[in-house]
């Protein structure tokens, strides 16, 4: 039997159903979202203008995570802050898939003389360190939130290309492909019924990861001075700016979106986990 | 082998010259002229003219690629713009402290993440293989940044152990010499491989536990400590040797992060002040040893792993 047999949907549920870890990470993701994306419906906060008087407030009455060095209340920032993180690692995650499905797919059935210069092209980009190669773009490209974005999808779909052309090419050598193809079927008929679907797996673990990975370098960006531009936020934004006064006692500007922050990429790494898990054990099978 | 070993190498110098143009094309898509970005917006055209003239700016963008590669197959990479000293006396002095920071990291995490590693595996399912598994996946999820904060806050700020900055030497001998200052960036980037290392090494001593061969050293009496070290450690070391090997790009990455935290004067901070600075040698020079010590990296781990494991011989095609 092909190992097509599962479709993406029936791959997320079978891994949910068997695995703890996966029921965590999905449970949570949903909560993040529910928490970032409605959460502002039901705690109103003002998020746009600056108020002194509530400077560094700590927790309690009004404001259940205290106030930042502006007097924005915490707990309604944390949810902010994360509308554009999320944003962020789902749109790279996709674009990062799309991309990189698309190359790899490319690649592995063109092989040959393209297949070897399209994975030097791969290699050539992943000698780079990502860190340094998004520090030059940076400072060339106005930051803006789909600068970041465009940026970091240009940085992150080397890998996906990778794994989809290694899948690509040991399925092209399979019987049923070869039964596709003696019976006639076209390039792009084989690349939609036959490779993605038995691909799907690797790309669907794959994009989970790269949401928790663009997150994270989110962060590392924020913490360099680099990151989203005012007005917007992200957790890397708020943890750096809270890192400042640390030492100051104000722990409520630290924790609660480190917290947060590592919560997420924790998260999405344990529903990626989990569904290599279960795709492991198919093919085990 | 040969044959494999020529193919391989042949890859690697096309990825290295490959790294270069993408380099070099990368920084001169920046808008606005370089010479106003380093002589400041109040430089005369005369000025700028002349900057441009002496750094070979103002020929067409192909003739600049083909004068730094030969400049490079020379030797020379070149002057910085921004600190006016030649890039490669700019190199000397700091890659030795990046040696330094990242070997010992390096050697620091192989030395807990292995018996780490080895001990999860034997305790596969057990609560301290829980435990180490979810620190280790914990750690693995934290930004470099937010490791190396808390270990300042606990160590050097809260308990005083440790000091909060680099050490303040130039030479390698003098930054040895202050192991309370060198600690907490070596130990920052220890805990980042931790974390990826021993996730390796528990599923690689996994596989070699399932072995036949490991029955037969039990059955015929040898003690478990040395089925341990002499049959599961030297086994599974060989995909650590690989990931050691192609570790080395996401290592500059946290080295980056690192110096900057500290103010480690090694690469990454001067890659990083070039990279604010808009200075093209150094930027172009920095980003050409990371590409060379990754392919190396990479070349490396394999030849490595062939000779380790006899059972492995590349196909020369």
């Amino acid at each position: 039997m092909p190992a097509g047999d599962l479709g993406p949907g029936r791959l997320m549920l079978a891994a949910f159903a068997r695995n703890w870890q996966a029921r965590i990470g999905a449970g949570t993701i949903i909560a993040l979202a529910l928490f970032c994306f409605a959460g502002p419906l039901l705690y109103r906060t003002n998020q746009v203008t600056v108020n002194l008087n509530l400077k560094d407030l700590a927790p309690g009455g009004s404001h259940p995570l205290g106030t930042d060095d502006t007097g924005y209340d915490v707990l309604g920032r944390l949810m902010l802050a994360g509308q554009s993180s999320l944003e962020l690692g789902f749109t790279v995650a996709i674009a990062t898939t799309v991309l990189g499905t698309a190359y790899g797919a490319v690649a592995g059935l063109a092989g040959g003389i393209s297949d070897a210069i399209m994975m030097r092209v791969i290699d050539t980009l992943l000698a780079i360190p990502w860190l340094v190669l998004l520090l030059i773009m940076v400072n060339i490209f106005p930051p803006s939130l789909w600068t970041i974005i465009a940026l970091l999808t240009v940085l992150s779909w080397l890998g996906v290309a990778r794994l989809v052309r290694g899948e690509v090419i040991s399925l092209r050598a399979r019987e049923f492909v070869l039964a596709a193809r003696t019976m006639g079927a076209g390039t792009s008929r084989i690349l939609a019924t036959h490779m993605i679907p038995n691909a799907i797996g690797v790309i669907i673990v794959s994009a989970t990861f790269s949401v928790a990975d663009s997150i994270l370098a989110l962060s590392t960006l924020s913490f360099l001075g680099l990151g989203l531009p005012p007005p917007h936020t992200d957790w890397g934004t708020m943890l750096t700016s809270g890192l400042d006064d640390l030492f100051n006692g104000y722990w409520w500007l630290v924790y609660p979106p480190a917290a947060i922050l590592i919560v997420t990429i924790v998260a999405f790494s344990l529903a990626g986990d989990a569904i290599r898990d279960s795709l492991d054990a198919r093919l085990r099978r | 082998m040969t044959g494999y070993l020529a193919r391989r190498v042949g890859q690697a110098v096309v990825v290295v010259i490959g790294v270069m143009i993408v380099t070099f094309i990368l920084i001169h898509l920046e808008p606005g002229s370089v010479a106003r970005s380093i002589l400041g917006i109040r430089a005369t055209s005369d000025r700028i003219a002349i900057f441009n003239a002496t750094y070979g700016l103002n020929q067409p963008l192909y003739r600049q690629l083909i004068s730094y590669v030969e400049q490079v197959a020379h030797g020379n990479l070149g002057t910085s713009y921004y600190l006016q000293q030649p890039v490669s006396g700019l190199f000397a002095q700091r890659l030795p402290r990046d040696l330094l920071l990242l070997g010992a990291s390096t050697v620091l995490a192989l030395l807990l993440s292995l018996p780490m590693g080895i001990y999860q595996a034997v305790r596969r399912g057990g609560i301290a293989d829980n435990l180490l598994g979810a620190a280790s996946f914990t750690l693995y999820c934290m930004p470099a940044f937010w490791i190396a904060v808390m270990l300042v806050a606990l160590l050097a700020i809260q308990t005083h152990v440790f000091l909060p900055e680099a050490p303040s030497g130039t030479s390698v001998g003098s930054m040895l010499a202050q192991p309370r200052a060198l600690a907490l960036p070596v130990l920052t980037l220890t805990l980042v491989q931790v974390s990826g290392f021993s996730r390796y090494m528990r599923s690689a001593a996994i596989d070699v536990l399932a072995q036949d061969f490991l029955r037969v050293a039990r059955a015929k009496g040898l003690p478990e400590r040395l089925v341990l070290s002499r049959h599961v450690l030297r086994n599974a070391l060989l995909p650590v040797v690989t990931i050691v090997g192609l570790s080395l790009p996401g290592l500059v990455t946290g080295a980056i992060v690192v110096e900057e935290v500290f103010n480690y004067q090694g690469m990454g901070l001067l890659f990083f002040d070039a990279a604010t600075h808009h200075d093209f040698p150094v930027l172009l020079g920095s980003t050409l040893i990371v590409g060379v010590a990754t392919v190396a990296g990479s070349l490396l781990a394999d030849i490595a792993y062939a000779l380790l494991d006899p059972r492995i011989r590349y196909a020369s095609r």
